[in-house]
């Protein structure tokens, strides 16, 4: 491991913690970035030469927080922020009972933010991805998103947004809008942008650790990992999505499909993300339909949505026979989805009528916007 | 912190039968806990006049400023620790589900 790389991993592990203390102690959310940059900085300049400290974390928050007292005492702001900040002996045992970085996750995913300003505080803030970064992803101008950020900023400030993680039913209701921003972000990973997706799973991984009372925390990192554990084998050689039974499964990651399994069999509670994750799991190992088919009719109460009805529709079809599922599929209102065709077309050939479903895939085949899509789609008609 | 809370009407009230919340109540509880500091309905807006001055002249002119579809009705002055908790006291106010609130910080000059 070079120097760089330890600088890296340091830096991954303490940045969000020296962010969300210097937030926590200061309320100034620049000035704490500015100060966590400047310490990985330095630490990039001195440790080639100096080594690298035993304690990377705390020397890089040593650091930071000295640049934040110093940059206080030179604006003199008050007597207090700096009390706090000053103590460096043997802190005061007054163990957070809030670890500062969840206060800084909930804080960046309050609701009263708008939901584009929340991903783009988490990735700037929490992940540290430069802003430019984050512009090119959400394909607006770098300006754009610095204005985004300054606003998001701005607006925790004026309306005063607390730096504190919800309790009890408030806890409830707000954890679910946490779990979405990471979702967001990881399925923007996986859309062309692969850094997001590590981030939301390392945001994930933080969030069930943080969390442990909170099942979903733990069903959205397996969920996230089973999603992952396919990324090499999605695309074929010239770059077209594949279909999940198109995989070469011999390239699914077997490491993270464990991991995910593990997890999933600690927990005991069936919430939406928890509920995907036991789907992945089950098509990631060998697909259990009945099993699969019990999770959509639970999802489908849980989150209804006509997504949700096809596939619960597609996992009847294989449970308990294409009768079944062509039954539930006439019940869903897609309009002319080419996903939903295919899906009634796969049914009506498996029931033995080849001229409709023929046609149907034909049909299916010219709504799609995919090329790749549409050609296996014409395979399929022409094979009947 | 204070924040102005606007009461406001909504094309989409809420749906769920239960009981709504009782106001008197609402305002009550409020007012003991000094979380509101004034408030009250507005005249309708049939009984509203707008005024403006341009190049020294005044324009006064008959009704509201915009005819929208959804209006203010009244406002509550509140004073809370922060906006988690502004939230929780709009949440339990009636019109929250007859209508919508919408919060807004005073800001100190």
């Amino acid at each position: 491991m070079t120097v760089h790389d330890t600088v890296e991993a340091a830096a991954r592990d303490a940045y969000p913690r020296i962010v969300a203390t210097l937030i926590r102690v200061t309320g100034e959310w620049s000035l704490a970035e500015d100060c966590a940059q400047e310490a990985l900085a330095l630490a990039l300049q001195r440790w080639p030469s100096d080594g690298v400290p035993a304690n990377p974390g705390g020397w890089l928050m040593t650091v930071a927080r000295n640049r934040a007292i110093d940059q206080l005492r030179r604006a003199a702001v008050e007597r207090r922020k700096l009390a706090e900040l000053i103590p460096q002996e043997p802190a005061p045992v007054e163990e957070p009972v809030v670890d500062d970085r969840l206060r800084l996750i909930f804080t960046c995913c309050h609701p009263a933010l708008s939901l584009e300003a929340r991903v783009a505080l988490t990735l700037r803030t929490i992940c540290a991805v430069p802003t430019p970064d984050i512009a090119r992803a959400f394909l607006v101008t770098d300006s754009t998103m610095t204005r985004r950020l300054t606003r998001a900023k701005a607006k925790i400030a004026d309306a005063r947004i607390p730096y504190r993680v919800p309790t009890g039913r408030s806890l409830t209701e707000r954890l679910p809008g946490v779990l979405a921003v990471l979702y967001l972000l990881f399925t923007h990973g996986y859309n062309g942008y692969p850094a997001f997706a590590e981030e939301a799973i390392r945001l994930a991984r933080l969030l069930r650790e943080l969390m442990p009372g909170q099942p979903e925390a733990g069903g959205l990192l397996a969920l996230f990992l089973f999603q992952h554990s396919r990324r090499e084998a999605r695309v074929d050689d010239e770059g077209n999505l594949l279909t999940f039974d198109r995989q070469d499964r011999g390239r699914w990651d077997q490491e993270m499909i464990a991991e995910g399994l593990d997890l999933l069999g600690a927990i005991d509670g069936d919430g939406p993300y928890t509920l995907q994750a036991r789907i992945a799991a089950s098509h990631a190992t060998a697909t259990d339909w009945p099993f699969v088919a019990a999770c959509y009719d639970r999802l489908a109460e849980l989150q209804p949505s006509p997504v949700v009805e096809l596939n619960r529709a597609v996992a009847h079809s294989y449970a308990f026979g294409p009768q079944e599922g062509l039954a539930l599929l006439e019940k869903v209102d897609l309009g002319d989805y080419s996903l939903a065709v295919a899906a009634e077309a796969d049914m009506v050939a498996r029931s033995g009528d080849r001229v409709r479903a023929a046609a149907l895939f034909r049909r299916a085949a010219a709504l799609s916007s995919s090329e790749a899509e549409r050609e296996a789609l014409l395979r399929r008609s022409n094979d009947l | 912190m204070k924040y102005m809370m606007f009461v406001c009407t909504d094309t989409e009230p809420d749906t769920d039968p239960s009981p709504e919340a009782d106001i008197e109540v609402w305002v009550e509880e409020n007012d003991t806990r000094g979380r509101r500091l004034d408030g009250s309905v507005l005249g309708s807006r049939s009984s509203a006049t707008t005024v403006r001055v341009r190049n020294g002249q005044l324009l006064v002119s008959d009704g509201p400023f915009a005819e929208t579809k959804e209006f203010i009705v009244g406002y509550d002055l509140l004073e809370c620790a922060d906006l988690d908790e502004a939230i929780e006291v709009a949440r339990a106010h009636p019109m929250a589900r007859g209508g919508r609130l919408e919060l807004r910080p005073l800001v100190d000059l």
